[in-house]
Order: C-alpha cells, then sequence, then structure tokens
C-alpha cells in the first residue's frame, strides 16, 4: 500500500478578523468560523493528485486536536481523502507534541510520503513537518511549490528567499506545501453525503503513548500596536514634495 | 542565560546580513554570551565576518564538505551536536532558519520559540501570532535548552566590532546523504535585497501583468529601492516568488515602503508594519491599504507612476 499522510488543523477562517480578548487571555473565538489550515488543504490536494496520477493508493487525513476537528476531517474526506484519523486532545499542543502523535501514527501507517502545511496561520509557528522529519530522521523537503514523485525518490521545487530550489529526497520523507504548489478543489455536495461513509477513526492521545505536556507558557496576548492612518495627497506632486520634506526622495 | 549559539547563513562566501541582526537579539538578553556557528566547505571569509559583530565572543567554523550548498538535514545533526552546552540556540526567521531551527530542535527535543520579534528576559520572548493580528508573551521554562528563530524586521543590525576569535570545530556526526540538492534559480542581483533594503516598492494584483510590472521596477530603480509584491500578483504570475511581502512571504521594516496596486489585504499588512514611512497608490479610495498609509494617492497607478517617476 502506498500510503500519503496528510496533516489537517482545524483554525480560525482565513477570512476572520482576529481579534484579542479583552482580558488578554486570547483572541475571541465565540462564534468565530473555522476552517481547515489553508496550507493543509493544499496538501491534501497534492496528495489526491499524486493518487489520481497513480503514484498512491491511499491518502489518509490526520488531525490532532479537539473533538471539533472532525468537522475539517469530514471535509477531507469530501474533498476526496480515503480514510482519517483524530487524535483527541483537549489542549492546543505544542508542536513538538504535534509531531510525537505524527510519529506514532507514521509508526502505524508507514506512508510513503507526509505532507503538511509549512504553517498553521494560527500560531504561525513552522515547526511541525520539520520536527517530525528529524524524528522521524527522514528527509524533509519545505516550502514545497512543484512535487515530482520518480520510484523511491521525490523531486520538490522549494520557495525560498532567494527563488526557487529543487532539491531530491529519498522516500519516505516529509514535504511541507507553500502557497503555489496547487489550487485546492472545491467540494462538491454529493462528495460531502459520500464522506459520511468513508471511515474516521479517533484515538486518545494518551492511547498513542506520546508526551503532550506544554513547555513553553504563554502568558498573555496584545493587540498590535495600530499604524496611525495618514493624509491623503491629491496628486503626484504633492505626494514626491512630501517625499522629499521626510529625505525619502 | 549564559551562553548563545547563532547559526550562521551564507552563501557564495557572503554572511547573511540576517545573522548581525540574531546577534542584536542575543544581545538583548542580559549576561549572554554569544557564539557564531559556521557550517561551511572552507567558511574563512564567512567566519571573519561573523567575528566582526559587535557582541560576539567567539566564532566556531565547521568545516565539511557536505555543508554547501545548504541543506536542513545534512546540517541539523552537526548543530544538534554543536549545542551542547547552549541554553539558547538561535537562527534567522528566513527561508533557511525556518526549514533548520525546527529539526534541530526536534534532534535536541527541545521547544522553538518562532519569530522573537522582543527579548523581556532570559526566559520570555514577544512573538506574533494570527498573521501579526496578536503579538504574544511566551515563557520558557528556566533552565531548559530552546531553539527561536529571529524576526529579522524587529532588530537593527548588530554594529561592527571584535574581532573574536575564529575556532575550527571537528564534529565527528553521521550525515544523510538522502537529500540532494540539485539547483536554484538565482534572482536577478543588480538590485538592493528585499529583506533589507531602505526602500520598497511593491505591486499589487492592479498592475494586470507581468508586462506592466516593469512600471514598478522602473520606480524602484529610480528611488535606489528594492521590487516587493503582494500575494496576488506572485500568484498571477507577474512577479517571482521571493518577491513576495506578506504574512507567508517576506516581513521587511524599510524607511519607505511604497505599495502600488495593492489593496491591503491584512496578511499584506502583517509584512509591511514595520516600515517607517509607507506610502499608498490605489484606485480604490476604500482600499484598506490607505488605513496605515503615511501618505495616500487614489488615482491610476498607470498614469500617477511615470508622473512620479518624472519628478524625482
Amino acid at each position: 500500500m502506498r500510503r500519503i499522510l496528510v496533516g489537517i488543523k482545524r483554525v480560525i477562517d482565513y477570512n476572520v478578523r482576529v481579534r484579542v480578548r479583552p482580558d488578554g487571555s486570547g483572541v475571541v473565538t465565540d462564534g468565530v468560523k473555522m476552517s481547515a489550515n489553508p496550507f493543509d488543504s493544499i496538501a491534501l490536494e497534492e496528495a489526491l493528485r499524486l493518487r489520481e496520477r497513480g503514484e498512491a493508493d491511499e491518502v489518509l487525513a490526520v488531525s490532532v486536536g479537539p473533538p471539533e476537528a472532525q468537522q475539517q476531517l469530514r471535509d477531507a474526506l469530501a474533498m476526496g481523502a480515503d480514510r482519517a484519523i483524530l487524535v483527541k486532545a483537549d489542549a492546543a499542543l505544542e508542536p513538538p507534541a504535534v509531531a510525537r502523535a505524527m510519529l506514532a501514527l507514521v509508526q502505524r501507517e508507514s506512508p510513503r510520503l507526509v505532507i503538511l502545511g509549512k504553517q498553521a496561520i494560527d500560531d504561525d509557528c513552522s515547526q511541525t513537518g520539520q520536527m517530525l522529519a528529524a524524528l522521524w530522521d527522514r528527509p524533509q523537503a519545505t516550502f514545497a511549490s512543484r512535487l515530482e514523485v520518480q520510484g523511491e525518490t521525490a523531486r520538490v521545487t522549494r520557495e525560498v528567499d532567494a527563488g526557487l530550489e529543487t532539491i531530491e529526497v529519498d522516500l519516505p520523507a516529509v514535504i511541507t506545501t507553500d502557497l503555489r504548489l496547487n489550487e485546492p478543489r472545491y467540494i462538491k455536495l454529493p462528495d460531502i453525503m459520500k464522506a459520511k461513509k468513508k471511515p474516521l477513526d479517533m484515538i486518545e492521545l494518551a492511547d498513542l503513548g506520546v508526551d503532550a505536556a506544554p513547555e513553553l507558557k504563554v502568558l498573555k496576548f496584545e493587540a498590535p500596536p495600530q499604524r496611525q492612518k495618514g493624509i491623503m495627497v491629491k496628486d503626484a506632486g504633492e505626494l514626491v514634495a512630501a517625499l522629499k520634506q521626510r529625505g525619502l526622495a | 542565560m549564559d551562553r548563545v549559539l547563532v547559526v550562521a547563513e551564507h552563501a557564495d562566501g557572503r554572511l547573511n546580513a540576517a545573522v548581525a541582526k540574531c546577534v542584536a537579539c542575543a544581545a538583548s538578553i542580559a549576561g549572554a554570551e554569544i557564539h557564531v556557528a559556521v557550517l561551511a566547505v572552507d567558511g574563512s571569509a564567512v567566519a571573519a565576518a561573523a567575528a566582526a559583530i559587535h557582541g560576539v565572543a567567539r566564532v566556531l567554523l565547521v568545516r565539511n564538505a557536505a555543508n554547501e550548498p545548504a541543506l536542513a538535514a545534512v546540517l541539523a545533526p552537526q548543530l544538534a551536536k554543536l549545542a551542547s552546552g547552549y541554553g539558547l540556540v538561535l537562527g534567522p526567521s528566513t527561508t533557511f532558519g525556518k526549514d533548520l531551527m525546527p529539526r534541530v530542535a526536534g534532534l535536541l527535543g527541545a521547544p522553538q520559540v518562532s519569530d522573537v520579534m522582543a527579548v523581556e528576559s532570559p526566559t520570555r520572548y514577544r512573538r506574533p501570532v494570527y498573521a501579526g493580528n496578536a503579538i504574544a508573551t511566551v515563557e520558557v521554562p528556566a533552565g531548559r535548552q530552546i531553539v527561536a528563530t529571529v524576526r529579522v524586521a524587529s532588530f537593527a543590525a548588530a554594529p561592527a566590532g571584535g574581532p573574536a576569535p575564529v575556532d575550527p570545530v571537528a564534529i565527528d556526526v553521521p550525515l544523510p546523504l538522502s537529500t540532494r540538492f540539485v539547483s536554484v534559480t538565482a534572482a536577478r542581483n543588480d538590485r538592493p535585497d528585499l529583506q533589507t533594503a531602505a526602500r520598497v516598492v511593491s505591486g499589487g494584483r492592479a498592475l494586470g501583468s507581468a508586462d506592466n510590472f516593469k512600471l514598478i521596477q522602473g520606480l524602484a530603480d529610480k528611488l535606489g529601492a528594492a521590487v516587493g509584491a503582494s500575494r496576488a500578483a506572485v500568484d498571477a504570475g507577474f512577479a517571482p516568488n521571493e518577491l513576495q511581502v506578506g504574512q507567508t512571504g517576506k516581513i521587511i521594516a524599510p524607511e519607505l515602503y511604497v505599495a502600488i496596486g495593492i489593496s491591503g489585504a491584512i496578511q499584506h499588512l502583517t509584512g509591511i508594519k514595520d516600515a517607517r514611512t509607507i506610502v499608498a497608490i490605489n484606485k480604490d479610495a476604500e482600499a484598506p491599504i490607505f488605513e496605515v498609509a503615511d501618505f495616500g494617492l487614489v488615482g491610476d497607478l498607470f498614469s500617477l507612476v511615470p508622473e512620479i517617476e518624472k519628478l524625482l
């Protein structure tokens, strides 16, 4: 079985304007729309395309999170994943704990590829994929914008500061997705119905034997300082004069 | 906090400007003794440059033929070994550091604090979350080794100083062969580097085509500025990916940022909010970019940009 394991994190939807709670204990989540992390949807899309090209037999969607993450896994199944596993965790886990939970699943499921988002848009950590690769002692190809599987290797183009870097990794390996890897497909209504029949297993985090104790303590959240709205100039001449006055032109 | 190890990013024999910013971050920790690790094939010039940064007490030079071009899977085991005895291991929040540091943390079994924007104490750090819509103050356990990446836009480079001693270090650790470098497409080098430029001119979706994007380049050249782009412009193929500014692209802090035809999605704004002066040119007077711009100009960019260029 050539399996691809994809990570799905439940996060505040991309389009929501996130606000800090007045008491600084977190951000406002009541009544806020939750979705799969957009980078994870790109990971899933890439796995589905590999399966459709005959490079994989099964796509397994995995989430480590609250019971509500079942919704994001159902969406993943509707998009086309073959089955899903929710590793139930009460509190928000830190990346090392998520990586350890993923490692436990990787050891059970022996995937040929693990595809994760390059970062989650809530904590913006960008750690889990690399940590999993380290713990698994396998190659990593982060920030992928192109992925080609050729036999027992993958050729990956990565978006790096200098431009585009291409590396080759032996499989199994961990890939993390960047924005331009693909555009995820839309979920069709009949597929939502079909997804209800697909297997979604639940596992308790403790049953994986994973140490998930948090190490970092968030003392407070604050709203960032706001920039003051400046002035509107009426034409190019006024703008250039203003810049010259500030020594910027 | 006694000893801090800063990982040096470098390419083509040149030290990346982000390293002096990481040193500045480390130097803001009271009592820190700062060492810089240079992993290279030869590395003499890079090590000398690192040794000349004020605040650096020692440079560790690890030579290995496998060290360039840099691959996280190859560098991480060497750094994990080198990190023994360091309370904090720091790297820049560039794609190099974001790729490498969590792998080092994974090998060390250490927690990582990503994108440090300020150090409040040896155990307290501030970092942005939710695309910069919130700033979290994070406490790490005292006495625990941690790994961190530095949001380089938050720190001014440490000044010149030294020179500190450069000590070659031999590290005996097996390196994997399962990750291989193939190629890199290097961008044009005749413009200022986007990440460190004092002035940046960025274009957005409204440019309409890669050809029209040359307008941005023309104005940038006139101002001596680097060129940037919004995600929409990169997605549309008007500009290459390395020019993307924002939450998932580059976070920058230039003296002058000129946003042309960019509406100002929150993900873009998070990449520019440390800019000293923001100028926005957009035909939509309601565009959110005007909420943060010091100078806003409503109008057609195709007539305004050439006009501005002429007046400069």
